[in-house]
Formats: C-alpha cells, sequence, structure tokens
C-alpha cells in the first residue's frame, strides 16, 4: 500500500476539483458527500499504510514520482517520503479531517456558499498531505504554501464582511513573514549541503560538529518559519483574527492540523536542530513566552472562539516548549492528543453557537447544560482533557513535556506549571459561562436553542473518545506502560536522541512532578469553579473599567496596536514617500526637466535666428577667426 | 521561404491585406489580424514541439542553432574600408524560442483584446500586425544590423497605437516612451558600429555584424577598438566595459530597470488594453533577452565585472517596485509598478550568472509574460464597462462579478508567488542561483537574495490589499446603479482568454520541466562561455 501513497493526497484533489468546478450545478447533498468520502478514501489508505508500516522492518519509504524540477545542479523530484512522522500525521490529519467534513455538511447547511466550502476544504486536505508527505523541503514547502492560501480563503469565506477579510489578510501576510525566514532557511540549506532532499540534506548534518555556525542560521531560519505558520511569538496575532472562518474551519485548519505543521517541520528537522543547541534554547524560551503570554490574555476574553484561539495559540508554545527542550516525542504527542480535544472544543463551540443563532459572547450564555447535552459532556471531557488531569489524553503528553523540561531547565518547568495552571483555569471558567447557572441571552435565541443534528453530534462523540483515550499510546514506563508511540516513532528520531540520551528522572521524581502539575490544574478548575459558577461572575461589558492587568489582558496587550504603529504605518509612510517623493518629483523630475530644459534652450537658440544679416555676417567672421587661430595654435 | 521568415513575414503580409481591404470591411479587420496571429500560435507550437533542447545549444555556434536561415543581404565594396557585410542570418536556440511561444501567445490574446478599439481599425490593425513582426524579428535576428532593424522597427507602431488609441494624455505618454527608447538605441547604434569596425568575419574576413562573430575573442581585430587584449579605453573607461555598459542601458530601460523606469506606468496607464498588454507581455522582455543575448554573449568580461552592479539594480527594483505599487490608487498603475519588481527577480537571476538564476530569469520572463498579460487583460475588462481604474471606485465586486473574481484572484495569487503558479518556480529559482552565486562564482553577497525575497512578501502585501479594497466587503460603487448594471461578469471571449491564460500559469508552475528542458543546454552553454573569459 505504500507504493500508493500518492492516492491519498489524490483523492482530496479529485473531490476538489469535482466539486470546485461544479459548485453551481452540484446540490448540497452530493458536494457534501463528495467532500466526506475523497477524505475518508484517503484516510482508509492511510490506515492500510500505516499497518503495513508498523510490520515492516523498514521505516523509511521514499516514493518517487517524478522528476520535477532540473536546472543546473538543482534536481527536485516530486516524491513523498512515507516513515512513522509522515504516517502519524497522514492519520491526523485525514481522520481527524473527514470528521470535520462531516460536521461541516450539518453545520454549513444553510450557508449559500456550501459547494464552495467543500471544495475549499478538500484542497486544504490535498496541500496539508503534500506537506507531511514531501520528501524534500521543496515539496513541504508548496504544501506549506498551499495550507496558507486554504487558511486565507476560509478565514475570508465570509467576504461581505470587512473586518474578516481584513483578517484573511493579515494571516497570509503575518504567514508570508515566516515563509521568507523558511524560504531563505531552504537557500541555505542548499548552498551548504548541495540538496533539498530530507534523505541526502539529514546524513549529511550528522556528520557536522554541533554549533556549525551554518546549522544555528538554517535552524533559526527555519524556525521562523514556524512562527509564522504555528503562530508564536512575534508572529501570533494572525490565529486569534482567524477565528473569522466558520468554526468547522478553526477546528480543523487553526488548531488540529494548519498550525502543527511548523512544530512538524522541526520534528522532522530534527538532527539539524539537536546540533543547534542555541537554536534549541531560543525555540524553548519562544515557546514558553508565548504559552504564558496567550493564556493570560485567554482568561479574560469573553468570545467562546477567541478563547480557544488563544487556547490553542498557548497549547502550541508548550509543543514548542518541548521541541526546545529535546523531546521530539513529547511534542508529537502533544500534536496528536491536542487535535483530538482542542478539535472538540472548536467544534463544540460551533454546536454552541449553531444552537445560540450566531452568538458567540459568553456573556450572553450560560445555562445551556440542559438544552445541549451531548455538547456539554463531550466539551466537558475536553475542557478535562486540555486541562491536564488523568487519565485523560492531554495528561499524558503534557506530562511528558514537563517531564523533559524540568531536565532540561527548572525554571521553564516552573513556567510551564504555571501556564497549565491558566489553561485549566481559562477552560473552566469557559466551561462554567457557557453552561452553568442562568440563561443570559435574549428570548428569541433561548427561544430557538437547540441540540445539533446527528451529523454534528457524532463527531463530537468521536472526538471526546478520542480526547479519553488518545493518551493511552503514550503510557509512561512509571505508570506501567511501555510508551507505544516512542517507540513508533524511534527511528525518525534515532540520530537526535543518540546525542540527547533519554530521560533520567528518578521515579520519586517523576511521580513528584505528576502530582504538582494535576495538583495545580484541579485548584485552577476549583477557582474557576468557585468564581463562575458558585458565584455566578460574569465578565464585565466592554465599556467598563476595568483593573490595569485585567485591561492589558483583555485588550490583548495591545499587540496589534503596535505592530500597527511599529510596522503598517512605516510601511505605508514609506510607500508613499517612495512614490510621490522618490519616483514622482526627485526621478521623474529629473526626466521631465532634462525634456524642459531642451525646450527652454532651444527656445533660447532660436533667437539667434534672427533674420539680421549684418549679424549673421559678425557671427560668420568670428567663426572664422575662431577656427584660424585654432589652427594656428594646434599645429 | 523558411519557418522562422513565415513566423515573422505572416503579419505583415496580414497588415498589408488589412491596407487593402475596403473601409466597408472595417468589421472584418480583426478576424484577418486573429487569422494571422492563431496560425502564428500553430507555428510557434509545431517549433516548440520539434525544438531539440539537448543537442543544440545554440549561443555561440551557428551548428548548434536550429531553423538557421543565412542569406547574404547587403554586401558592399567599401573600398578602403573592406565590404559592409550584413546577413539576412536568423536561428533559434533555448534562449529566444521560449520568446517566440510567448510572442506568439500573447499577440493572440492582444488581437483578442482589440474587440475594444473602435476608431481607425484599418490604422490600428495594420500598426500591430507591423508590431508584430517587428517582435518576432528581434527574437530570431542573428545578424546584429538585422536585429536593430526589428528592435528600432518597434517603436513606430508603438509610438502610434499609444499615442493614438490611448487615453487622455496618451502624446505625453507615446512621446516619453518614445524618447526614453530611443536615447538608448541611439547610443546602442555606436557600439554596433564599433563592434561591426572590430571583429572579422574568420572565412572572409570583411568586417561582420554576425553577432556570433562576435562572441568568439578570436574574431577580434588585433588593436580595435573592443578587441579583449587592446584594452583600450574610451574616456578613462575600458571600452569593453563601456559597450557593455551602453548596451546594458538600452536593454534595461525596455526591462525596466530603477530608475530607467518612468515611462512604464505612464505608458501602461496610457496605453489601449491590447498595447499595455503587449508592452507588459512581450516588450519588457527583450530587454532581458538582448542583455542575455547580447551583452552577456559579446562583453561576457564586463558582464562578470559588473554582475555585482546588476544585482544590486535588480533587488532595488523589486524593493522599490513594489514600494511603489503599494502606493498606487490607480489599478494600472499599481500592476505596471509590479512589473518593474517582477522583472527585478530577472536581472537579479541573470547577475548570478549560475544556472540556477539563469534559468529563474529566463522563466520568470515567460511567466511574467503570461501573468501580465492577464492582469492587464482583467484591468481592461472593467474599465471597459465603466472607464475608471480607480481602486477605491469599486467595492465589493465580489458579489457582482464572481467568475471575474475568481480570475483576479488566480492571477494575484499567482503574481505572489504561490506555489502551482509559474511565478513561484521562476522566483525561487532566481533567488536561489543569486543566493547560491556566493559560493559557486563569488559574484553576488548573499544579502542580496535575502532582500530580493522580501519583494514576495511585498507583492503579497499590496496584491491582497487590492484584493481586499476593491472585491470584498459590501458593495459600493463610485456610479452606483448604473455601474452595477454595466458590470456585467466575464463573457464568452473573455472566459477564453483567461483561462487559457490560468492554464499556462499552471502548467509552467507545476511542470516546469516544460520550459526548463527546452533551455537548460542553452543556459549552461551561456554560462560556460561567460567563464570562459
Amino acid at each position: 500500500m505504500i507504493d500508493f501513497v500518492w492516492l491519498v493526497p489524490l483523492f482530496p484533489l479529485i473531490g476538489f476539483l469535482i466539486i470546485g468546478l461544479g459548485r453551481n450545478i452540484l446540490p448540497k447533498a452530493v458536494a457534501g458527500f463528495i467532500g466526506s468520502l475523497t477524505v475518508l478514501l484517503s484516510f482508509a489508505v492511510s490506515i492500510a499504510i500505516f499497518v503495513q508500516l508498523e510490520s515492516s522492518a523498514v521505516k523509511t519509504h521514499i516514493v518517487p514520482l517524478f522528476d520535477w524540477i532540473r536546472a543546473g545542479n538543482l534536481l527536485v523530484p516530486f516524491s513523498f517520503q512515507v516513515d512513522p512522522l509522515s504516517a502519524l500525521m497522514l492519520l491526523i490529519v485525514t481522520g481527524i479531517g473527514f470528521l470535520i467534513h462531516v460536521y461541516s455538511t450539518g453545520y454549513m447547511h444553510h450557508d449559500a456558499g456550501f459547494s464552495k466550502f467543500f471544495s475549499y476544504l478538500n484542497l486544504f486536505i490535498f496541500f496539508m498531505l503534500l506537506l507531511v508527505l514531501g520528501s524534500n523541503y521543496i515539496v513541504m514547502f508548496i504544501g506549506w504554501e498551499g495550507v496558507g492560501l486554504c487558511s486565507y480563503l476560509l478565514i475570508g469565506f465570509w467576504y461581505t464582511n470587512s473586518a474578516y477579510a481584513s483578517a484573511a489578510k493579515k494571516a497570509f501576510i503575518m504567514n508570508r513573514i515566516g515563509d521568507l525566514g523558511f524560504l531563505i532557511g531552504v537557500f541555505l540549506i542548499f548552498a551548504t549541503f548541495g540538496s533539498l532532499e530530507f534523505a541526502q540534506v539529514f546524513p549529511q548534518a550528522a556528520n557536522l560538529a554541533p554549533n556549525n555556525p551554518f546549522l544555528i542560521l538554517i535552524t533559526i531560519l527555519l524556525f521562523i518559519g514556524a512562527t509564522g505558520k504555528s503562530a508564536q511569538i512575534p508572529l501570533f496575532t494572525w490565529l486569534p483574527d482567524a477565528m473569522a472562518g466558520p468554526t468547522p474551519v478553526s477546528a480543523l485548519i487553526h488548531a488540529a492540523t494548519m498550525v502543527t505543521a511548523g512544530i512538524y517541520m522541526i520534528a522532522r528537522s530534527n538532527i539539524l536542530f539537536t546540533l543547534a543547541p542555541l537554536t534549541l534554547e531560543i525555540v524553548a524560551i519562544i515557546g514558553i513566552a508565548t504559552a504564558l503570554l496567550a493564556a493570560t490574555i485567554a482568561v479574560t476574553q469573553t468570545d467562546i472562539k477567541k478563547v480557544l484561539a488563544y487556547s490553542t495559540v498557548s497549547q502550541l508554545g508548550y509543543m514548542f516548549l518541548a521541541l526546545g527542550v529535546g523531546a521530539y516525542t513529547g511534542a508529537m504527542f502533544h500534536v496528536l492528543t491536542h487535535a483530538f480535544f482542542k478539535a472538540l472544543l472548536f467544534l463544540g463551540a460551533g454546536s454552541v453557537i449553531h444552537a445560540m443563532s450566531n452568538e458567540q459572547d459568553m456573556r450572553a450564555m450560560g445555562g445551556l447544560k440542559k438544552k445541549l447535552p451531548i455538547t456539554f459532556i463531550t466539551m466537558l471531557i475536553g475542557t478535562i482533557a486540555i486541562s491536564g488531569i488523568p487519565p485523560f489524553s492531554g495528561f499524558f503528553s503534557k506530562d511528558e513535556i514537563l517531564a523533559h523540561t524540568y531536565q532540561h531547565s527548572k525554571t521553564l518547568w516552573v513556567l510551564g506549571v504555571i501556564g497549565a495552571m491558566f489553561t485549566a483555569f481559562y477552560m473552566f471558567r469557559m466551561l462554567f459561562l457557557t453552561f452553568y447557572n442562568k440563561f443570559r441571552g435574549t428570548h428569541e435565541q433561548e427561544h430557538h436553542l437547540h441540540e445539533s443534528p446527528k451529523s454534528m453530534t457524532i463527531p463530537l462523540i468521536v472526538l471526546a473518545a478520542l480526547s479519553v483515550v488518545g493518551g493511552f499510546i503514550g503510557i509512561p514506563h512509571i505508570l506501567g506502560g511501555h510508551h507505544w508511540l516512542s517507540q513508533f516513532l524511534a527511528p525518525v528520531f534515532y540520530q537526535s536522541s543518540v546525542r540527547t540520551g533519554a530521560l533520567t528522572l528518578d521515579h520519586q521524581t517523576e511521580f513528584l512532578l505528576m502530582g504538582v502539575s494535576v495538583a495545580g490544574a484541579v485548584i485552577a478548575a476549583l477557582i474557576a469553579f468557585v468564581k463562575y459558577s458558585k458565584n455566578n461572575h460574569v465578565p464585565l461589558a466592554d465599556n467598563v473599567d476595568r483593573g490595569t492587568l485585567a485591561r492589558l489582558s483583555y485588550h490583548k496587550y495591545y499587540i496589534d496596536e503596535i505592530y500597527d504603529f511599529a510596522i503598517s504605518k512605516p510601511l505605508n509612510f514609506l510607500s508613499g514617500f517612495f512614490y510621490r517623493v522618490v519616483d514622482k518629483a526627485a526621478i521623474d523630475g529629473v526626466v521631465q526637466g532634462l525634456g524642459r530644459a531642451t525646450t527652454e534652450a532651444s527656445k533660447g537658440l532660436r533667437l539667434l535666428q534672427s533674420g539680421n544679416i549684418g549679424f549673421y555676417i559678425f557671427m560668420m567672421v568670428a567663426g572664422i577667426v575662431a577656427l584660424l587661430l585654432y589652427g594656428f595654435y594646434n599645429i | 521561404m523558411s519557418l522562422l521568415s513565415l513566423l515573422i513575414f505572416l503579419p505583415l503580409a496580414a497588415g498589408l491585406l488589412i491596407l487593402v481591404l475596403p473601409y466597408a470591411w472595417q468589421q472584418r479587420y480583426k478576424y484577418v489580424a486573429l487569422a494571422a496571429v492563431g496560425i502564428q500560435v500553430i507555428m510557434s507550437a509545431f517549433i516548440y514541439l520539434n525544438f531539440d533542447g539537448n543537442a543544440f545549444s545554440g549561443i555561440d555556434a551557428k551548428s548548434k542553432y536550429q531553423l538557421v536561415e543565412q542569406v547574404s543581404w547587403i554586401n558592399l565594396q567599401l573600398g578602403r574600408l573592406g565590404s559592409l557585410q550584413i546577413d539576412y542570418f536568423l536561428g533559434i536556440d533555448g534562449l529566444s524560442m521560449p520568446f517566440l511561444v510567448l510572442s506568439s501567445v500573447v499577440m493572440f490574446i492582444a488581437v483578442l483584446s482589440s474587440w475594444e478599439i473602435k476608431t481607425n481599425l484599418k490604422g490600428y490593425f495594420a500598426l500591430l500586425m507591423l508590431l508584430n513582426t517587428a517582435i518576432m524579428g528581434v527574437f530570431c535576428a542573428l545578424d546584429f544590423f538585422l536585429f536593430y532593424i526589428f528592435y528600432e522597427l518597434m517603436l513606430l507602431p508603438l509610438y502610434f497605437l499609444i499615442g493614438m488609441w490611448g487615453g487622455a494624455r496618451r502624446e505625453y505618454a507615446a512621446i516619453k516612451f518614445f524618447l526614453y527608447t530611443l536615447f538608448g538605441s541611439v547610443f546602442m547604434l555606436l557600439v554596433i558600429i564599433g563592434l561591426y569596425f572590430s571583429v572579422q568575419d574568420p572565412i572572409t574576413g570583411n568586417h561582420t555584424f554576425n553577432m556570433l562573430h562576435m562572441m568568439n575573442p578570436d574574431n577580434y581585430i588585433p588593436g580595435s577598438i573592443f578587441s579583449a587584449l587592446a584594452e583600450q579605453q574610451i574616456f578613462g573607461i575600458p571600452a569593453r566595459l563601456l559597450g557593455f555598459i551602453v548596451l546594458f542601458i538600452a536593454f534595461a530601460i525596455k526591462v525596466p530597470i530603477v530608475p530607467l523606469h518612468t515611462w512604464l506606468p505612464d505608458a501602461h496607464v496610457e496605453a489601449p488594453t491590447p498595447v499595455s498588454i503587449i508592452l507588459a507581455g512581450i516588450l519588457l522582455k527583450i530587454g532581458g533577452y538582448g542583455i542575455l543575448r547580447i551583452c552577456m554573449s559579446i562583453f561576457p568580461d564586463a558582464a562578470i565585472d559588473s554582475a555585482w552592479w546588476l544585482g544590486l539594480i535588480g533587488v532595488v527594483s523589486i524593493i522599490y517596485g513594489a514600494l511603489n505599487a503599494l502606493a498606487q490608487n490607480d489599478l494600472k498603475r499599481m500592476i505596471a509598478y509590479s512589473s518593474v519588481s517582477h522583472m527585478g527577480f530577472v536581472l537579479l537571476g541573470i547577475a548570478s550568472i549560475t544556472a540556477e538564476g539563469i534559468s529563474g530569469a529566463m522563466l520568470q520572463m515567460i511567466s511574467h509574460g503570461f501573468l501580465s498579460t492577464m492582469l492587464f487583460f482583467l484591468v481592461g475588462v472593467i474599465y471597459n464597462r465603466v472607464h475608471s481604474r480607480y481602486i477605491h471606485d469599486f467595492r465589493g465586486l465580489a458579489l457582482i462579478m464572481p467568475k471575474y473574481t475568481t480570475f483576479i484572484m488566480i492571477a494575484f495569487f499567482a503574481s505572489l508567488g504561490l506555489p502551482g503558479f509559474s511565478a513561484f518556480i521562476a522566483e525561487a529559482f532566481s533567488l536561489i542561483g543569486a543566493f547560491t552565486s556566493e559560493s559557486v562564482n563569488g559574484l553576488l553577497p548573499r544579502w542580496m537574495a535575502i532582500c530580493g525575497s522580501i519583494g514576495i512578501l511585498l507583492s503579497a502585501a499590496y496584491l491582497l490589499w487590492t484584493l481586499q479594497r476593491m472585491f470584498f466587503g459590501k458593495t459600493r460603487l463610485m456610479g452606483g446603479e448604473d455601474w452595477k448594471s454595466k458590470l456585467t461578469d466575464v463573457n464568452g471571449r473573455e472566459i477564453f482568454v483567461l483561462t487559457s491564460l490560468t492554464v499556462f500559469a499552471l502548467l509552467l508552475g507545476i511542470l516546469p520541466s516544460l520550459a526548463f528542458d527546452k533551455m537548460n543546454a542553452s543556459v549552461l552553454e551561456l554560462i560556460r562561455l561567460v567563464n570562459l573569459k
């Protein structure tokens, strides 16, 4: 089956073409069916590939398709690489992708752009699969840019709203800033190693000594790319705005798959990063800083999707922290569990928004527990999972990250635990504000409240089940497991793990660390319970004065405003200056000036043609004299 | 008459036919023109398919060219000066063949978009066909004198096409265009004469205009002005360097480079849509083609010495053009500045003198030829309907012109270098060439490639901003309901043009080997030639 891996991206591509070209002809049901079916087929092939790979002794398969570009020394084949890392990503992308397609058939049912939506979703899946399957940086970059395009199209899906269109543009451009880093990093890889194939670059890199300046530069550039796509400081502000897109998009692209591309890329290039400890340190610091910054913003947000968006930024920060401390498996583990529970939470939020007639402000919700029982139960599971409370999936992945962090640096670990407490707090805050106490919306909204259709609740239930059991693939040894995931991924991270070594904490410390983080999460959840459920606290209205800290957090530390002031305004000024002053006045001024000077000069010369014969004769004699003089002195 | 001559003179014949046809048939002139360019498209497709890109590398050896025609054209005995030898010498290699395909396709589309021209059709189509002949001639000519004739011949029809069928300030734009280009080519003539007196035909011993002879240092008469060994100087500058600079400026005006670009926005804004299409789609490429075919091949030593400056000019053009595009309110002017920016990649790639860079530059020219054609055609669509091009006159067009919006999004995303479209491969290769130059031949520092890539970012900024302002949001038009009824979605003819251009951009983006395989040998040969020095 591995040789047929090209089928995986092919199905969604066909789906995109059929739905895209037939979007005005196909009935909604057909478009939704085709869209979901293609992803289901890809999922089936992915499972077959996974099974085959699991039993196969060879863990890395290169599947060449064709020689794509040949120019000069650069040969770029279009080929796919199937190994445990890409096989895992295939399952996440197609599996969760399929569930979200099914969910969308219900969620988008009344939308006029239904078929367009499905064509974009299929296209997204196609590019995402290219990204994870590419056997070289160019194919990966194609997927990388392609998912950016789909993200743009889907954020701006309801383009008649100018704010949404603007959010889409912001997302694309901030991603492009990161992509620039990626692209230059790729150039440097080519200049250093003479190839862009993973199979050629990594073995060469493994022979280099650590802290090679080129490796540090390459990894920093790649990491800049990752900060764009995976929404890290300083390029994270696009992700909360990206919530303008329909909620299934937020779940699929802006939580479960695309935003983890940066983590995937670094995990893929792990040997380069392992040999550049300086970069890893930067990655860890940026990761934890983003995790904390986003968490402190999430605690005051009132839009249910914004809370989840900042939560995503924060969780992505944890994944980068994991990469930074060398816990590549931990990072991928968290990618996986996060895909389950964050997709679940977003879809749950979508179900709430659907029921609330498109209301997203939690101040107008409350008491939805009874009306939306399935949504409530599943979201509760998601909340427990993300908070890191055992035995749900988030606990295992977060624990693994924190344990590795502790071994790397105690300070980072303390910060990590604080972040985890924030996570539990804002998530339970969201849960209580939405589902507990009395309903705070209008009568009309109350009247319309309903549980979502089956097409939406079934994906919720499946994801909830995965959020419960998903962590069991990585039970650590001290809890009696044998961490299947780590063994599965071991071949991919082999070169790195040889250099970094395994976790060396003794059992007592490990249990202690677990206990601290779980206790912290439970305490934070209790605080949220007391404040938002027991005391029935509702966040203040927008115009009411908050305390300084709360205001900073509520207004996202004014980072958007700072960027606007520091980047957009100067750029606009610069472009205006270049056009009006340099181009129009200076350059074109000179050009016009030359023309005018010629005209003026000939106007002057024209006066010599006075028609006065005496003057002509005088000039003639003067000329002859001048010539004679010239002749005397030169010969 | 062989294929290339046929390709060159077929439009001239069509032009003459149009001139003799009675005025009563003036609605049919366009079909005559369309038939001529249609046949050209078929011929160039035939040439493309039969072109052997591996065995025939071209550049400096006649035997490596394909479809060669060489006829002695002017052979005057000038007594003491020897004999004047000008050949009718045509041939194509990997550097010129892609442009024949590009030119014929762009010309075809230009004729299709000439449906909008309503006045003085006889003159218009006759001039258009004359221009067509000149363009094809430029890409086929291998005799410098013949090249120069075709090169100057382009000016005449263009001057009138802009000056008579253009917008409000058409005369200003036409004169500006004319003087700018003439400024470059007059000095070029001096260099041509200098070369003529420096080069000898190795067989007849006559002075010659044969470009291929000019590329071989053995053919230079010892002590002549452009002889590499003589190291002559003019005004204290090495003669060969000066010759290179003069030729470079002549072609650079066409490209155009900053700061010799200000004719371009004016010419584009005032020109009617088909002429804008030809300007952006073909004429700018003649600049890049000239630099490769003539500047670099004849003066390779000077090309290496000036590579750093060429690269710098390329980078400045990329960023400067993009920043200016960001400041525009006029859609057509914005696209004109974006052309300046995109053509900067061509220069940067050429300056790197690496296989990746030059292949990238070639592909960028072809890609930009299709994409700028598409963009100007798209501007023409709304301009024809409501006679406005101002970005802030429109808003929310996506609601009333969904198909049009789809095409403009394709064109914009292709232009901003989205993978899957030709511009991505082209720009990436130009940049890779510039980036690796430091380790391959040490000509360009790496910061040039890095600064150049900022242009990709800026292009996303100005294109997406335009998209947001004109197409998204609620529909609000300057001309109100009247405009709303006039702004009908694209019709069949327009869909045909836009779809075919999309296909070209996609094909070259997905299968760039369609172009690379045909030109690879020539590019490598050119680099070999340059590195010999």
